[in-house]
């Protein structure tokens, strides 16, 4: 018992049971299986974004401007897709690529010029969404491709409600899953996860073990720009329509997540786990609200209240700890 | 000393090169008295904004919750006159509950500044996530105040802080002269200046020369609280209004203001001088992109760029520098 509650992440998960409990209790529809598929396909867009964002923070740095890649990412592929076609691989490649790039030009600024990743990611944030807005007349695209539609309600596993209705398990949901496992085996098993701990942890002495500290920081925020790129497509898979203001400045949700998980911008601290409890925690909680008739205009309190009081709970553990002794966290 | 007037020249001459630019694209529209009044005007709330950034960016730090705490501030007054006054605005008692307003606006700014503080000083969040997470409760707080409606329509005293003149002077542009100089003296004549300097340059050796690290972290943001909920009074008087999500790109600008000024991020450097030059820059560029009718959207884009530009700028001159000095 004790140790349990030695690991954050459990406390996460413990304010997890005891909502879901008093929510199930003022409305028995949020413990039903159709409610928590429906909850996983529309949180699989944050649920990608923090995968990248863990990866980042863990690194030891930050990036805001994901919301911005994604947006970008999302409309060149719709417009591209409107005009010369294509299929579901190359929806995802056109994203990919954008983000990709959009992240490299982050890492560019932060390793080769010594900016500071706040200060450059506030910079490019603002940069690409200001030109995309500029380019695009801040025009919304409602026309996508049927085929496209048609990919967003394929299920992957099928059931029936007691009303007769049809539910299960999106393959939305499930691209969320694929990319957490590959994002597990690269922090667990590969050269490069153990780097990215190892760089956030302290960057002088993971360079004297000599890992590669330009390329790892390249990896990040490159690896940050492909998620962003994907989330950018599943966003439009959920929405079926592209609008250039519609993320811009949720950013901090996301942020919210994996920080509520346990990563620290301190760098060499962070989980998958967390992370997924983190969005699986701000999902429970939002979905509560509705759930329980509050008022949505109560969100950014509850949200900031909680982000205050995890960031505060982890910093003083971090003291306490720092006090006693030197430790080395790995996952 | 030298270091300090080598950089404040280059920033003039930047500023001199500038106008001259503007004069020559649009002299007859950018020189013309009224348009140097509106600028007057503009000025002075990015400015304290400013301000309230650079200090804590002096101590390594920084503070995102400068313009959600600046919203809730103008919140609080906008309520208390409006509830107390009622729709006419012009009461026998406009003057007194003015005051009042604007005393609890303060202190609701003072506290933000406590409250940030507190969870930087003695919790030992870092600057970014504590205010970070501040910046989301004080939004929130200003969303479920207002439930997202604009409260307009203040008495005269509330509308004479940002759109009065004394002497034929923006009142805006005193109450930013005598902050900009209250900032100064604040940090180049006290001990507390002092300390904050030395803190952002090495923060372990300034706690064993005997500073009181955590006393020194508490009054800085302090400080910049007070100095965002100075700016709201001028916002929410210049808009005759308060709303929940004013000024939301201001916060890319008072980085930008700063950094172009020579503050460095990373704590430690940053004169009140060179921050002025920067928002005069800042000024006349956004106004000669506004006469110019260029797209808002590509506005915010150029200020991305030159931020990162004078960030790339800075750090050649580090090298430049640095090599000078082992060389």
């Amino acid at each position: 018992m004790k140790k349990f509650f030695s690991s954050y992440e459990n406390f996460v998960l413990l304010a997890i049971i005891i909502l879901a409990v008093v929510i199930t209790a003022v409305n028995p529809n949020f413990l039903t299986l159709e409610n928590i598929l429906d909850l996983l396909k529309s949180y699989s867009f944050v649920g990608i974004l923090s995968i990248g964002v863990l990866f980042v923070l863990i690194s030891g740095g930050i990036d805001i401007s994901f919301t911005a890649t994604a947006t970008v990412a999302m409309y060149v592929m719709a417009v591209m897709l409107n005009k010369y076609g294509g299929n579901m691989v190359t929806a995802f490649l056109i994203a990919g690529v954008i983000g990709i790039s959009l992240g490299m030009i982050n890492a560019i600024f932060i390793h080769y010029f010594k900016i500071h990743s706040i200060i450059t990611t506030i910079a490019t944030l603002n940069i690409y969404y200001g030109l995309l807005t500029f380019f695009s007349n801040g025009k919304w695209i409602y026309s996508l491709p049927p085929w496209f539609r048609e990919f967003s309600q394929v299920r992957v596993l099928t059931l029936t409600n007691a009303a007769g209705r049809e539910f299960g398990l999106s393959i939305i949901t499930v691209i969320w899953l694929v990319l957490l496992i590959l994002a597990w085996v690269i922090l667990r098993y590969t050269m490069i996860g153990r780097g990215i701990y190892a760089l956030g942890g302290n960057p002088v002495s993971a360079e004297r073990v000599g890992f590669n500290i330009p390329r790892l920081q390249i990896f990040v925020y490159s690896f940050m720009g492909l998620l962003a790129g994907i989330a950018g497509v599943v966003l439009t898979l959920l929405v079926q329509s592209v609008a250039p203001n519609s993320i811009v400045g949720k950013e901090l949700d996301v942020l919210a997540a994996v920080i509520l998980g346990g990563a620290s911008l301190l760098g060499g601290v962070g989980t998958l786990r967390g992370t997924v409890l983190g969005v699986i925690l701000i999902a429970t909680m939002n979905n509560g609200m509705t759930l329980m008739r509050i008022p949505p205009y109560w969100y950014d309190v509850l949200i900031g209240m909680i982000i205050v009081i995890s960031v505060s709970a982890s910093a003083y553990q971090h003291r306490q700890k720092k006090y006693k002794t030197t430790v080395i966290e790995v996952q | 000393m030298n270091r300090k007037y080598s950089e404040n020249l280059i920033l003039i001459l930047a500023l001199v090169g500038i106008v001259l630019l503007m004069g020559m694209v649009n002299g007859r529209q950018f020189f013309q008295v009224s348009n140097l009044q509106a600028m007057a005007f503009q000025l002075p709330e990015l400015g304290i904004l400013s301000l309230a950034m650079m200090i804590t960016m002096l101590t390594a730090g920084i503070n995102l919750s400068i313009i959600a705490s600046a919203n809730l501030t103008a919140i609080v007054a906008a309520l208390i006159l409006s509830n107390l006054l009622g729709p006419d605005a012009a009461g026998s008692g406009a003057t007194a509950v003015s005051l009042l307003a604007i005393a609890a606006g303060l202190l609701v700014a003072a506290l933000v500044g406590l409250l940030n503080g507190y969870l930087i000083a003695w919790l030992e969040v870092s600057p970014i996530l504590a205010t970070l997470g501040t910046m989301i409760l004080l939004q929130g707080a200003a969303i479920v105040l207002t439930k997202g409606y604009v409260i307009s329509g203040f008495p005269p005293l509330i509308l004479f802080i940002g759109n009065g003149k004394i002497l034929g002077v923006p009142m805006p542009m005193i109450i930013f002269t005598v902050c900009a100089t209250v900032m100064a003296v604040l940090l180049n004549r006290t001990k507390l200046g002092t300390s904050i300097y030395m803190f952002g340059s090495n923060a372990t050796a300034t706690h064993y020369s005997g500073i009181n690290n955590r006393r020194v972290i508490m009054q800085t943001y302090l400080v910049s609280g007070i100095y965002s909920g100075v700016a709201a009074l001028i916002m929410m008087s210049r808009f005759n209004s308060a709303k929940a999500d004013y000024g939301e790109s201001y916060l890319l600008m008072t980085v930008l203001a700063a950094v172009l000024g020579g503050t460095s991020a990373a704590g430690g450097f940053g004169t009140v001088s060179g921050l002025i030059i920067g928002l005069i820059i800042l000024q006349v560029v956004s106004n000669g992109l506004n006469l110019l009718r260029v797209n808002n959207f590509l506005t915010i884009a150029i200020w991305g760029i030159i931020l990162l530009l004078v960030m790339i700028a800075n750090y050649y001159r580090n090298q430049y520098q640095q090599k000078r000095r082992t060389a």
